[in-house]
């Protein structure tokens, strides 16, 4: 009985060595597991039936059987790690063709205009600017009165106007416009608001000119407004160089020329110099071999713009600017014609 | 305007290269062009006399020219048919840059023999000279061309182009720019003489002269010169008013014009004869009153225009154009000079209003200064005089009913200082910029020390723009340059916050919708009344839409009340690009009007989804974009503001009607999202069979949106049992009742729809629901028993509710 249980004991090892050897794949391994050292597998049932072994005898045998399990088990995990081994080493020949285009993941796109104002505000935010809009239809009180340009005062040539057929004067006269630049909201905010005002204004803006390459008729600006007690035009100045380096690349030079603008005094428009050709290339695109690219106008607000506010320009001063946007995108994307920003075409658009 | 750089030089020595002058002229704020003479080019090419014609000795066709150029005679050989003797023409030497007549290109003229004769040169053509493309003959220039002239110096037209400001009215003028040079290269610019022989007869004996509007009409001044010739003017006058852009008339006219280019004030000559009852009037016009103008135009004229009239008739467009019945004539032998000072927004309102505008008009209505007319028009008498001869009446008639006080204005150290940020403007910067005192006496103004740091200036007569202390800032600055003030960062006090919540949602809807695969669009907001006809925007019951009174043109008339137009017409063009399919939208205003007020602009977002989803061509089984991608969009984008919306069946013209839906937020419609009905999609030419489209008034939207749009809920950690569930529904039972009612239950965590079907198989009028319910409790791992009470209590609950049974 003992000889024989023994027997057993090396004719099961025997046998669960050579099925174990003979398992080719994870479904015959875990087979051959759960038959031999499952918990109802035969090992097991060895250990388990050793009851029936005489008493003096248990332990001689039931060291010889969990010798057996112990080394089954270590067979068992080298030929898991065999087969696992070669089933990794056959993933090389189950390839795919990785040059077959990516499944589209169809990504919305802002308008180039969105994308250029938020970098614009964004950057004067970073300075202590708040975003604020204004009604893109207008009185003519605050499109030109309030900025100290009154009626049939020449300076309105330089914003040639649509009018809207709605609210007339006494004389007859429009008075609601579509705003032909984003400056009225300086008297909207100085109205409501008391220093110190630090504002950008982004928006849209209409005039009544004929489109080409380089006008639309409507178009968007980013207005900027400071006042506060001893502002100059020395903050004027590192403002928007500040602006313009952040903008354009810190290397960037700016300059300003004398020009006019009746809301503010003196009053500038500020170049930067060609970050295209340096001003090297006399048929560069950007600059026109000048060297320069206007990007804005700007100034130290009127004191009669104070006034009307009831601000008292014996207290308080103050600067603006303003600048397009498209122009700005123009130059930063080499866009040869302003029409295409309101044309819409899908080709441009997608392209931002 | 053009200022021809031979005029300028009269004035101020040029110093500068031209294009550095430009340059320096545009940073000071007058904008100036260099455009080089065309014949800049030519080299030895100068005005010549053919002072002997002969016959070439072996060309029947060719004749031997002698030509004269001053201190030397040379020959050569012409074949020219309108060479004659003692004609001035333009003599090229050899090495002069000519253009070859028959081939274009450039050309250096070398000696040649022609026929066996050496000659010495050319008689050129227009063509060879690059002027023109005359090459029929020579080209003859005028008898008193001076002889040995460089053709370059002759006939140049090199000048500026200057743009001014409104503001810089004296700058339309070659004097105005002669003194902005001289300011900035420090040369003083003498005033020209304005002194000529008067005649003994004093000039009241010939003409009165009556302001009865006097705020119209500050100041009328009249020369009278009487026994004048009146013809072309000598050549070097029509020479400099062609080089600045204007046409010779006659002697008379000419030197009116000359002297409104030198000085920037127009001027007027009358015929006297025609000035009845020896007075001058200058009125307003009468309502109605008819004028003809010297072009033979007739207008009719309102007050306040204001006219030139003599006691009987008006004989002016006063500041405008002169009239056709006082025009000089060649009969013309007496003429009344006029120089006056008009209200320069009166005269600028004539001009619109009569489509009338003029050099006078333009320079006018810009405002000019009294003194400037009391100089011009003896600077005309002067050379009227020379160029038509006469003699002047003693004096000048000057009506002058109110001068205004000298313009003295304070200019401080500290206001300076506190305008721009530095001193160093007032002081001067040593090396490189004079102080403000230098600086403003170069350019003209009388400036006197007051006290130790201010100064009290007057501005020079020919400026009108300097009003304000600001202004005479302005002046230092912008000569000494702003590349000389210091840049400071801005300094005290951070303002308050601003917030504008709308502008704010608009811009984080446009993100989602990004993120969401949408493509943004702009568009205009003024649009055709066709569009929104097309998009169904006008018509009863809704808004009229506000017309520009002005509009660019038809398609852009109308301020948009909607979106729709052109959001559907952007979508049918971005059809038609390959490989079709867009999903677009927009988000800006529309205009709706207010009684007496500006229009409600609001704030909508609308969007638009065609074609199919996904693009991919290798992988099939794409289905088009339809009602539920356009509700998933519209969802999605709610949700992540922290809203909860609801749909409910709703019309709207634009929508299938049975494929629409009213988006609402605390019961509060918001918007509107369906398929396009099959008839718009017909009306903008969308090539595809369906457009899935929503559209969101943000105005509405705003209030409702939390503050915070995520607010943490804790989540159980116990374990969840899941239960499938295939219900069989009445087809007129809405998959939303369904669903809502399943997600109510309090141990219902998530309702999944994850199978629809209709047909094979079911009764009639049913169809089968599939959900996946998740069950999960916040007090207690639930068992399976718990889980089937819920279920089967909540199907039972669900049948008498909808009639869902389960399906067998």
């Amino acid at each position: 009985m003992t000889t024989s249980a023994f027997a057993d004991l090396n004719a099961l090892r025997d046998a669960a060595t050579r099925e174990l050897d003979a398992a080719v794949d994870a479904a015959a391994l875990e087979a051959w597991r759960v038959a031999y050292l499952g918990r109802s597998g035969k090992i097991t049932g060895v250990l388990r039936g050793i009851a029936a072994v005489p008493a003096d005898q248990r332990r001689v045998f039931g060291a010889a059987a969990n010798e057996i399990k112990v080394a089954l088990e270590q067979r068992f995990e080298a030929r898991q790690a065999d087969l696992e081994r070669g089933a990794l080493s056959a993933l090389a020949s189950d390839a795919i063709d990785i040059t077959l285009p990516g499944r589209p993941v169809d990504m919305g796109r802002l308008h180039p205009t969105t994308i250029v104002i938020r970098e614009i505000c964004g950057i004067f935010q970073s300075m202590g600017f708040q975003v604020v809009e204004g009604p893109e239809v207008e009185w003519d009180k605050y499109n030109f009165e309030a900025l100290n340009i009154p009626k049939d005062h020449p300076a309105r040539d330089k914003w040639d106007t649509i009018w809207v057929d709605a609210n007339k004067d006494v004389e007859g006269r429009f008075t609601t416009l579509l705003r032909t630049h984003n400056s009225p909201m300086q008297a909207r905010v100085m109205e409501t608001n008391q220093p110190p005002i630090r504002v950008v204004v982004p928006g849209k803006c209409f005039r009544y000119e004929a489109t080409d390459a380089t006008h639309e008729s409507q178009f968007f600006q980013v207005e900027g407004l400071v006042v506060d007690e001893g502002v100059s035009f020395a903050n004027l100045k590192h403002t928007l160089y500040e602006f313009a380096r952040r903008l354009f690349g810190g290397d960037r030079k700016v300059r300003f020329r004398c020009d006019f603008f009746p809301f503010v005094e003196p009053g500038v428009d500020m170049s930067i110099d060609c970050f295209k050709c340096g001003g090297r290339d006399p048929a560069c695109r950007i600059c026109r071999g000048s060297g320069w690219i206007e990007i804005m106008g700007a100034g130290m607000v009127h004191p009669n713009v104070l006034r009307n506010v009831g601000y008292d320009p014996a207290r308080v001063s103050g600067f603006a600017f303003g600048m397009g946007p498209e122009r700005i995108a123009m130059l930063k994307y080499g866009i040869d014609d302003i029409r295409l920003f309101y044309a819409n075409d899908i080709r441009f658009l997608r392209q931002f | 305007m053009k200022v021809p750089l031979s005029w300028l030089a009269d004035y101020v020595p040029l110093k500068l290269p031209p294009v550095e002058l430009a340059h320096r002229l545009t940073m000071a704020g007058i904008e100036t062009t260099f455009v080089p003479g065309k014949d800049a080019e030519w080299g030895p090419v100068y005005v010549g006399e053919v002072v002997r014609l002969e016959k070439h000795p072996n060309a029947d066709r060719l004749r031997l020219a002698t030509v004269s150029i001053g201190g030397e005679t040379l020959r050569v050989v012409c074949g020219a048919p309108n060479i004659a003797q003692g004609q001035r023409i333009a003599f090229a030497k050899t090495g002069a840059r000519l253009t070859d007549s028959h081939t274009g290109t450039p050309m250096t003229l070398g000696a040649a023999k022609i026929r066996g004769v050496e000659s010495q040169g050319m008689v050129c053509s227009e063509r060879e000279l690059g002027l023109g493309n005359d090459h029929d003959g020579i080209l003859v220039l005028p008898p008193n061309a001076p002889i040995g002239t460089p053709l370059a110096d002759y006939l140049s037209d090199a000048h500026l182009d200057i743009e001014v400001t409104t503001n810089r009215g004296d700058c339309l003028s070659v004097l105005g720019v002669a003194r902005e040079v001289g300011a900035i290269t420090g040369v003083p610019v003498p005033e020209p003489s304005l002194d000529y022989p008067e005649g003994t007869e004093p000039v009241s004996s010939a003409v009165r002269v009556q302001i009865d509007a006097p705020d119209l009409c500050s100041r009328y001044l009249a020369a009278v010169i009487k026994g004048v010739k009146v013809g072309p003017s000598p050549e070097w006058l029509q020479q400099r008013l062609k080089q600045a852009g204007l046409r010779p008339i006659n002697n008379v006219v000419d030197a009116t014009n000359y002297v409104m280019l030198e000085y920037g004030q127009p001027l007027h000559a009358f015929d006297l004869r025609q000035v009845r009852r020896d007075t001058i009037v200058v009125r307003q016009a009468r309502p109605g009153e008819r004028f003809t103008t010297l072009d033979g135009v007739e207008h009719t004229l309102q007050p306040p225009m204001l006219l030139i009239a003599d006691p009987e008739r008006a004989i002016a467009l006063a500041g405008v154009m002169g009239g056709a019945n006082s025009e000089m004539t060649e009969a013309t032998t007496d003429v009344l000079l006029e120089s006056a000072t008009f209200n320069g927004i009166n005269i600028r309102r004539t001009a619109q209003q009569l489509k009338l505008r003029t050099e006078a008009s333009t320079r006018f209505e810009k405002g000019l200064q009294s003194e400037l007319a009391g100089r011009a028009v003896r600077r005309a008498a002067r050379l009227i005089l020379r160029t038509a001869g006469g003699a002047a009446m003693r004096g000048i008639a000057d009506a002058f009913p109110a001068a205004g006080p000298a313009n003295r204005l304070r200019l401080s150290r500290s206001g300076m200082t506190r305008l721009i940020g530095t001193a160093a403007l007032f002081d001067g910067i040593p090396g490189r910029a004079p102080g403000a005192g230098e600086v403003l006496r170069a350019l003209g103004f009388a400036v006197q020390q007051a006290g130790h740091d201010a100064l009290t200036v007057t501005p020079p007569y020919w400026r009108s723009d300097i009003a304000i202390e600001e202004d005479v800032i302005e002046e230092v600055a912008r000569i000494v340059g702003y590349d000389n003030v210091p840049a400071e960062p801005l300094a005290g006090r951070m303002p308050a916050t601003l917030t504008q919540p709308l502008r704010e949602l608009r811009e984080r809807v446009k993100d989602l919708l990004v993120d969401a695969g949408m493509q943004e669009t702009i568009s205009y907001s003024l649009i055709g009344h066709r569009t929104l006809e097309q998009a169904l925007a006008v018509g009863p019951g809704k808004p009229e839409p506000l017309r520009a009174a002005n509009p660019l043109s038809r398609e852009q008339e109308y301020l948009r009340t909607s979106l729709r137009g052109n959001l559907l017409r952007t979508l049918a063009a971005a059809l038609r690009v390959p490989p079709g399919g867009a999903r677009i939208f927009e988000a800006g205003r529309v205009y709706i009007p207010r009684a007496e007020d500006l229009p409600d602009e609001r704030e909508i977002v609308a969007g638009a989804l065609a074609g199919t989803r996904g693009d991919s061509l290798w992988e099939k089984g794409a289905d088009p974009f339809d009602f539920h991608d356009a509700k998933g969009v519209v969802e999605s984008v709610l949700a992540r503001l922290g809203l909860d919306a609801a749909f409910e069946r709703a019309e709207d013209d634009l929508l299938h009607p049975g494929r629409t839906a009213r988006i609402t937020v605390d019961g509060e419609a918001v918007g509107v999202l369906g398929e396009l009905h099959p008839l718009v999609t017909r009306t903008f030419d969308l090539t595809v069979a369906k457009v899935a489209f929503f559209e969101i008034d943000l105005n509405t939207l705003q209030p409702r949106v939390p503050w915070l749009t995520t607010a943490f809920k804790p989540f159980s950690r116990l374990p969840s049992a899941d239960r499938d569930v295939a219900l069989l529904v009445d087809e007129s039972v809405p998959a939303g009742r369904v669903q809502r009612f399943l997600e109510d239950h309090p141990l219902v965590r998530r309702v999944a729809l994850f199978d629809r079907f209709v047909g094979k198989g079911l009764p009639a009028g049913k169809l089968s629901l599939a959900y996946r319910l998740e069950f999960q409790s916040g007090a207690g791992t639930l068992s399976a028993e718990q889980v089937n009470e819920a279920m089967s209590s909540l199907l039972q609950r669900l049948q008498a509710e909808t009639g869902a049974t389960l399906r067998a």
